[in-house]
């Protein structure tokens, strides 16, 4: 698949249908891969690479570039088209800018998974028809696809590319994965058991804001957290309960906008299960207001900014509260 | 040496506890490792290393400073410190014992952050020699032996035995404390360990990283350099890579009003933060371009320029690991490196 990308894009890229290019690069190892704009082919041909572990959605990137002379061609994986349609839905995106490749995504590996295995010195990763060969500096170990791939890509919500100007590969399908698994798991938990989960989760955050500067829903010129006349910026939490206060208010702005992508607890350094608190909106808005995928189209109306008669009375929410 | 058997770490812990506060790294739900108090039961981390440092011990994230109480016309100031309390920390690694002679330059030199200076005073450092070092690890460039560690005290382990030794007074004291427990015991199966452990360091990916091209001379050439664009294109602007980094040491002041009392307080700060630094006139680094190279320029221009050549940085891989695009102070050198 590598070597398709590689060769479409030097295509695109020479025949001027863009003047630069957004991928990944690779790294040192087999997992430390950065986003990065290519600009030639010599460039692309040296560095460029599709793999397993290129994981990091560059959408969010393109809000930035897509506003830059010329236009760039961006190689988006299913899930990554959701967060793109989505910026594009809220005008932050100059879509003639970009010229949009889908490529098929098998799930992304998370290397912390393979860590917590016990495997430890990963040089690199070959995938054997499931089975991952990983060469380390204490030799070669195996591991399964399926134990190393990263939580998202378990429960995958989509194969399906919801906007591209032209795909390599076939299109794949919208899947149904059982990402809500967990989040009733935990609506199914005690108060008390469900606050001493969060607590513990969310305790162990150190407000390095990874997960905010990543989202591609988090796009706010200036952050109110970061904006001294808001009041409430701070980078120290004033009591123990402040990390909890930070992550729940940012679930509830991108409530309605989230599409899932997962980009938040890929990033986090503390492995926070931060995708949690986006589910249980993204189900509750499903339950309460009919099934709803942000990103799937551009030019629907997002069930939290729309009134119907139908939409359901704020004493639901009361009474659930109660529950 | 001084040795005691593996299985007894436990009894360790107990005694060590008995006497002072004790923090190991210990594995948490996720798998993950981070300092905890011990408490019975807790068992040392199989972990290379902690996801935060051990810098939080004299450093911690966040320090309440100073309160004041208004009252009519007066401003009561009142010096909030509490603690006196002294406390070991095991099983450092050779990377983080090395972070602290780091930070001790930045906050025990003229005028002395008496905040440090209490903690320090009060905390005992024993550290744990490495067996197992990772791809990410390139503490060797930077004159670093995880084999032996500095700390106060340090420890070693072969399959079977811990063994420790003072590297200086308040070690000795410590290892005192507790020698009840160890025997003398012959070291030859330390030894191999050691030797072996030497072996993968010469092979590890990184051990031909090069500190050459940098250093407190190389000013002009390196803020000038055309790399910087690219290689802080990518970067998100997030505060990972220096809040995981054992030797970031910059924070911020800030007044907080309670409504009953102002506390002061001071907390990590990043200079990838928009905020950072900020003045009357805003950030003087008003991209993400200028803020990247501010990181990397300070650990490996400006502090050793001003701290005898000493690097800000010590290779314990962290920021490898953790930060959200990959992209960190050994892809920084690899680019900038003069070949």
């Amino acid at each position: 698949m590598q070597e398709a990308i590689i060769n479409r894009a030097k295509q695109l890229l020479a025949d001027g249908t863009v003047n630069r290019v957004i991928g990944w690069k690779k790294g040192e190892f087999a997992y430390d891969i950065t986003p990065a704009v290519f600009e030639t082919a010599a460039e692309i041909d040296a560095d460029f690479v599709y793999d397993e572990f290129t994981a990091a959605n560059v959408s969010k990137y393109l809000i930035k570039e897509s506003k830059k002379d010329g236009r760039i061609l961006a190689f988006l994986k299913p899930c990554d088209t959701y967060s793109f349609n989505q910026l594009i839905k809220e005008h932050r995106i100059v879509r003639e800018n970009v010229y949009i490749v889908g490529i098929p995504c098998d799930g992304k590996l998370d290397a912390e998974k393979i860590r917590q295995n016990g495997i430890t010195g990963i040089r690199t990763v070959s995938n054997n028809n499931g089975i991952l060969k990983i060469d380390t500096i204490y030799g070669e170990e195996t591991m399964n696809f399926d134990e190393a791939v990263s939580e998202r890509c378990s429960v995958c919500k989509s194969k399906k590319h919801v906007v591209y100007d032209e795909l390599i590969g076939d299109d794949g399908e919208i899947a149904d994965s059982g990402r809500f698994d967990m989040v009733e798991k935990l609506e199914n938990m005690t108060a008390q058991e469900r606050y001493d989960f969060w607590r513990e989760q969310l305790s162990k955050c150190i407000r390095c804001n990874a997960c905010r500067n990543v989202c591609p829903a988090c796009t706010c010129e200036k952050c109110v957290f970061d904006n001294d006349n808001s009041g409430v910026a701070n980078k120290a939490a004033a009591d123990s309960f402040e990390e909890n206060m930070f992550h729940i208010i940012r679930a509830f702005h991108v409530a309605g906008r989230c599409t899932d992508c997962g980009e938040c607890s890929r990033v986090c350094p503390q492995n926070i299960p931060l995708h949690l608190l986006n589910r249980k909106f993204i189900k509750d808005i499903n339950s309460l207001y009919g099934e709803y995928q942000a990103g799937a189209d551009t030019d629907s109306r997002a069930p939290l900014t729309d009134y119907k008669e139908s939409d359901c009375e704020p004493s639901v929410v009361h009474e659930r509260g109660t529950e | 040496m001084l040795r005691i058997s593996l299985d007894k770490l436990d009894e360790l812990f107990s005694a060590i506890s008995e006497k002072q506060t004790l923090y190991i790294p210990a594995d948490r739900s996720d798998g993950a490792a981070e300092f905890q108090k011990w408490c019975d039961g807790m068992k040392l981390s199989k972990n290379l290393n902690t996801v935060r440092s051990a810098k939080d011990f004299f450093f911690p994230q966040t320090e309440n400073l100073v309160d004041f109480k208004l009252s009519g016309k007066n401003i009561e100031i009142k010096d909030i410190r509490s603690e006196a309390e002294d406390f070991v920390v095991f099983g450092v690694r050779a990377c983080d014992a090395r972070s602290f002679t780091i930070l001790d330059k930045v906050f025990l030199s003229d005028p002395v952050d008496t905040y440090y200076q209490n903690r320090r005073m009060h905390g005992t450092v024993v550290t744990m020699a490495c067996t197992r070092p990772s791809e990410t690890c390139f503490c060797t460039a930077f004159g670093i032996d995880p084999t032996a560690p500095e700390g106060d005290a340090a420890c070693f382990s072969d399959d079977k035995f811990l063994y420790i030794k003072a590297n200086n007074d308040k070690g000795e004291a410590f290892v005192s404390s507790v020698s009840s427990l160890f025997e003398d015991g012959d070291t030859a199966k330390l030894d191999e360990v050691q030797a072996k452990t030497k072996e993968i360091l010469n092979k590890l990916p990184l051990a031909g990283l090069s500190t050459d091209s940098f250093g407190g001379d190389k000013l002009n050439e390196l803020f000038g350099s055309d790399k910087w664009a690219e290689l802080s294109e990518s970067c998100i602007g997030c505060g990972t890579c220096t809040f995981v980094c054992p030797t970031c040491q910059c924070y911020d002041i800030k007044d907080f009003n309670t409504g009953r009392e102002i506390k002061r307080f001071r907390c990590w700060d990043s200079c990838m933060y928009s905020d950072f630094t900020k003045m009357a006139h805003g950030n003087p680094r008003l991209t993400q371009l200028e803020r990247f190279r501010q990181r990397f320029m300070h650990k490996l221009v400006y502090f050793p320029a001003n701290n005898d050549g000493e690097f800000g940085c010590v290779g314990c891989g962290r920021c490898l690991s953790k930060c959200p695009i990959s992209m960190n102070i050994v892809k920084v050198m690899k680019a900038l490196e003069v070949k």
